[in-house]
C-alpha cells in the first residue's frame, strides 16, 4: 500500500471498485452513501477501505442526505463523494445546485441504469447525460466525465477530484451498470502529490475576507470552517461577501461567473479520444460502453474501406463543441450510438448546424448495442 | 425592610441602576420591554422610526434596576443597558 | 427625556453580523430572543467562538445563520442535519449548531432528524417551533396544534402534531429540552450545557409569530403568545417526553426531559478504523 493510502498494483477488478480505489488515492476521506444497484460496490469497497486509511463512511438515510453529507464534509476541507444510481441521482439533484451555488468541491459517481423510474435496476443504460446537464433548476455549468472501462473509471476520478478542486464545482462521473459491472484488469499507480489538485485557498488575512471574490480566473479562493474567517455561504443568490441579496443584478452578476468559469476554462477541461478522424468522412460521436462497441464497428467499417473515424467523449459536460464544429466542416455526417433515445446527439446535432447530417443510434436501455447496428448506420450515411 | 444580616449575595443581586440605550434604526415597537420591564420604566413612545415603526423609550430612568430583561426579551437586538451608569 | 440614542456598542453585537442589522423578522418574532440566548450561551460556555460552525436550512428560522458571525451556512430546506453531520465528520474540532425552524427540521427534515438523533451525532440542535410555515406565508405544519387555524387549514387543522420532544428523544437524543422564548434564562443555561455536551443535543423553542400564526388564532400580537406562555408554561425537569404533547388548551411542559451518556458517531467511527487497521495488521 502507498503512503496515500492506495492498493498500488495490477488488479482484476469490476468497475465499481477501481471508482473506490480512485477516490481514495485522489485523496479521498469521506464517503456518504446509500445503497443503490448497481452502485453498490463503490459504496461497498468504500465502508471496507476507507477506514484503514483514516477516512469515514457514513451510510446516510437517503441520497438527499448522502449529497449534502459530502458538501458538508467539503466545507471541513476534506475531499468528499458520493455514488448512486438513476433514482439517487434524481434525489441529488436539488442539493448538486447547493454545491454549485455554494462552489463546493466534490465527486458524485452515478453508475446508470435504464430508467425512467425503477427502470432496469440490475441493467445498463445512458440515459441520465442529459439529467446530469440540466438536473438541478436554474442555470448552471457543471463537469462529467464518462469512463468506458475498470481503468478507465480509476482514471477519471482522480481527475473529477482534480477538476472539482481546480473549479470549485461538483464534477460528476458519469459512468453505467455495463462498465461498473464489468471486471477487468486495473492497474492502481501510484499518485504523485503533484499531480492532485487542491482547491484554491485564501492567503490575504482573515479580516476583509470576501467568500465570493473571485480571482482572475473567476474562481473564489474558499475558506473551510473553523479558522477563523467567520464567512457565510448561502443557497440564496449572494454578493461577493456571501450575503443574500434579492435583485436581478446580483443574479446576473453570481450565475453569469458560475457558468463563465466553467465555460472559460473548457479547453483545460474537455478530454476527448479520436481514432481514425484525419480522413475521415462519416465520424461515430460516442462515450462510455457505446464507444467501445462503436470501436468495433468503426473497425469493422474501415475493413469495408469505409473512411469512417471515431470520437470518443471522455468529457461530456462542457461539450466538446468546437471539436465537433470543426469536425462538421470535414465530415458528411456524425453517427451517436447512445444507450437512450436521443441525448447527447442533440448536442452534436446543434454543434453540427447543418453542415453535416446526424444519425442517433439509439438503444433503449438493458443491453448494449450490437455493434452490426452501428456499421449499419455508417454505412447508411457513408453513402 | 429590615433584615436581622446582611445577605449573602446582596452584592450579586443588588440592582444596578442602568441607563437603558435603545436602537431607533433598529426597533420595531413590539412592546415587550415595555409589558415586562417590571418597574414600568419604558413606554411606547409616539415617535416613529425611518421605517415608520413605533419607537420604545424610556418613561423614568430612575426606575430601572438593570435587571436586563428588556434586553433579552428584545427580538430585534435593540436594547443595549450600560450597567454602573454615571453621566460624564 | 427620551434616551433613545444610537447603539455604538452592545454585548450582543460581537456575535452579529451588524453590516445585516436590522434584520427581516417581523416586530414580536420568537426567533430574536432565541438567537439572543444562543449567543450568550456561546459567551457564557466560553467555547472557542472560531470552532462554531451554524447551519440553518431554509425559512424565517433558515435566516439565522446569515445574521451570527461564525461560520455559517445557509443550506436547502430541511437539509441542514446531512449537511452539519458532514461538516461535523470532516472536522471533529468543530462545535457543530444547527438552528432552523420546525418545518424545516421536522416536516421535510424529519427524516434526517430522526436518524442523526440515532446515530447519536454531536451536534447542538436548536428547533424554533412557531406552529406554521412562516416565510411561506402561514401554513400548517407537522406541529400546528389540532384544530389551530392557518393558511392552508381555513377549517381548522385535523392532523394530530408530533410531539417534538418524544420524537427525538425516542430516536435516541441525549440531551432534549423545550422552553418558550419568555424562559430566557433557562434556555440560554440549556443551549450552554448542549454546546458543551457530547451527542445529538436537541432544543425545542416555542416562539410567537404574531403576523402569520397568531394573527389566524386569537393572537395577534406577540404579547398574546407571550401571556399565553407565562400563563400555561409549567417548568417540569425530568418529565417523561411521551407527557409533554402541546394541546391548544393544555399546559406548555417545558424544562430539561432527558440528559443521557451514549457514545458518539465519531467515537463510533474511530471504533471502525481501530477494527480496520487492527485487522490489516
Amino acid at each position: 500500500m502507498s503512503e496515500n493510502g492506495a492498493l498500488c498494483g495490477t488488479y482484476f477488478l469490476n468497475g465499481d471498485e477501481p471508482c473506490a480505489e480512485g477516490a481514495m488515492s485522489a485523496g479521498c476521506r469521506f464517503f456518504a452513501g446509500y445503497p443503490i444497484t448497481p452502485a453498490t460496490e463503490v459504496a461497498e469497497r468504500m465502508s471496507e477501505r476507507l477506514p484503514h486509511v483514516g477516512g469515514i463512511y457514513v451510510q446516510m438515510e437517503d441520497e438527499i442526505a448522502s449529497m449534502n453529507a459530502i458538501l458538508g464534509a467539503s466545507w471541513a476541507g476534506m475531499k468528499s463523494m458520493t455514488s448512486t444510481s438513476g433514482p439517487g441521482f434524481s434525489l441529488m439533484m436539488e442539493n448538486l445546485g447547493l454545491g454549485v451555488m455554494l462552489e463546493t468541491p466534490c465527486v458524485v459517481v452515478n453508475i446508470q441504469r435504464a430508467g425512467p423510474s425503477t427502470g432496469l435496476p440490475t441493467l445498463t443504460a445512458q440515459g441520465d447525460m442529459m439529467q446530469a446537464r440540466w438536473g438541478s433548476h436554474g442555470s448552471y455549468e457543471i463537469i462529467a466525465l464518462v469512463p468506458s472501462s475498470p481503468q478507465e473509471i480509476f482514471d477519471l476520478t482522480i481527475e473529477a477530484f482534480n477538476l472539482s478542486e481546480r473549479y470549485r464545482v461538483p464534477v460528476l462521473v458519469m459512468s453505467d451498470e455495463a462498465v461498473g459491472h464489468m471486471s477487468e484488469k486495473v492497474v492502481i499507480p501510484e499518485i504523485a502529490p503533484e499531480n492532485l489538485v487542491t482547491r484554491p485557498r485564501p492567503n490575504d488575512g482573515r479580516e476583509g475576507y470576501l467568500p465570493f471574490k473571485a480571482n482572475d480566473d473567476l474562481i473564489p479562493p474558499m475558506a473551510i470552517a473553523g479558522e477563523g474567517y467567520r464567512f457565510h455561504v448561502t443557497g440564496l443568490t449572494h454578493d461577493e461577501r456571501g450575503y443574500p441579496v434579492m435583485t436581478a443584478e446580483a443574479q446576473d452578476k453570481l450565475v453569469r461567473r458560475l457558468v463563465d468559469k466553467i465555460r472559460v476554462h473548457r479547453n483545460d477541461i474537455i478530454k476527448y479520444e479520436e481514432i481514425g478522424v484525419e480522413d475521415a468522412e462519416v465520424i461515430v460521436c460516442a462515450y462510455g460502453i457505446s464507444a467501445r462497441i462503436a470501436r468495433l464497428a468503426v473497425q469493422q467499417a474501415r475493413e469495408e474501406s469505409v473512411r469512417v473515424g471515431l470520437l470518443r467523449l471522455i468529457t461530456v459536460w462542457p461539450f466538446a463543441e468546437d471539436r465537433i464544429r470543426e469536425l462538421a466542416q470535414q465530415v458528411k455526417a456524425f453517427v451517436v450510438p447512445e444507450i437512450n433515445y436521443g441525448q447527447i446527439v442533440l448536442e452534436v446535432e446543434r454543434c453540427a448546424a447543418g453542415k453535416a447530417r446526424t444519425l442517433l443510434v439509439e438503444h433503449m436501455g438493458g443491453s448494449v448495442h450490437n455493434p452490426q447496428t452501428i456499421l449499419d448506420a455508417i454505412k447508411k450515411v457513408a453513402k | 425592610m429590615k433584615l436581622w444580616r446582611t445577605p449573602f449575595d446582596q452584592a450579586e443581586k443588588a440592582t444596578r441602576p442602568a441607563k437603558v440605550l435603545i436602537d431607533k434604526d433598529r426597533c420595531k415597537g413590539c412592546s415587550y420591554c415595555v409589558e415586562f420591564c417590571p418597574r414600568g420604566a419604558l413606554v411606547l413612545s409616539d415617535e416613529l422610526n425611518p421605517k415608520g415603526y413605533t419607537l420604545a423609550a424610556v418613561a423614568d430612568e430612575s426606575k430601572c434596576l438593570g435587571c436586563g430583561l428588556c434586553d433579552i426579551l428584545c427580538p430585534e437586538f435593540a436594547i443595549h443597558l450600560v450597567l454602573n451608569f454615571t453621566e460624564s | 427625556m427620551t434616551s433613545s440614542t444610537k447603539v455604538e456598542e452592545y454585548i450582543t453585537d460581537s456575535l452579529l453580523r451588524q453590516d445585516r442589522m436590522p434584520h427581516i423578522w417581523c416586530p414580536g418574532c420568537g426567533i430574536g430572543p432565541a438567537v439572543g440566548c444562543f449567543i450568550r450561551a456561546i459567551e457564557s460556555s466560553g467555547l472557542d467562538q472560531d470552532k462554531i460552525a451554524l447551519i440553518s436550512g431554509i425559512g424565517c428560522t433558515g435566516r439565522v445563520a446569515g445574521y451570527v458571525k461564525l461560520d455559517s451556512f445557509h443550506t436547502t430546506h430541511g437539509r441542514a442535519l446531512p449537511f452539519a453531520m458532514g461538516l461535523g465528520l470532516g472536522n471533529p474540532e468543530l462545535n457543530v449548531v444547527v438552528f432552523s425552524g420546525d418545518g424545516d427540521l421536522i416536516a421535510i427534515g424529519g427524516n434526517h432528524l430522526i436518524h442523526t438523533a440515532r446515530r447519536n451525532v454531536d451536534m447542538t440542535v436548536i428547533c424554533l417551533n412557531n406552529f406554521n410555515y412562516g416565510m411561506t406565508g402561514g401554513q400548517m405544519g407537522p406541529t400546528t396544534p389540532l384544530n389551530a387555524r392557518s393558511n392552508t387549514s381555513p377549517y381548522g387543522n385535523i392532523e394530530y402534531p408530533f410531539n417534538v420532544p418524544y420524537l427525538v428523544a425516542a430516536s435516541g437524543a441525549t440531551y432534549v429540552a423545550r422552553w418558550t422564548m419568555l424562559h430566557a434564562r433557562q434556555l440560554e443555561w440549556s443551549i450552554a450545557e448542549a454546546l458543551t455536551k457530547p451527542g445529538f443535543s436537541f432544543i425545542e423553542v416555542l416562539g410567537p409569530c404574531p403576523t402569520l400564526y397568531g394573527r389566524m388564532n386569537k393572537m395577534a400580537r406577540g404579547m398574546d403568545s407571550l401571556n399565553y406562555y407565562k400563563e400555561n408554561s409549567v417548568v417540569r425537569n425530568g418529565a417523561d417526553p411521551k407527557d409533554v404533547d402541546l394541546t391548544s388548551d393544555g399546559p406548555i411542559v417545558v424544562g430539561k426531559f432527558v440528559d443521557i451518556e451514549r457514545p458518539t458517531f465519531w467515537e463510533q467511527c474511530q471504533l471502525v478504523i481501530d477494527r480496520a487497521q487492527a485487522k490489516k495488521d
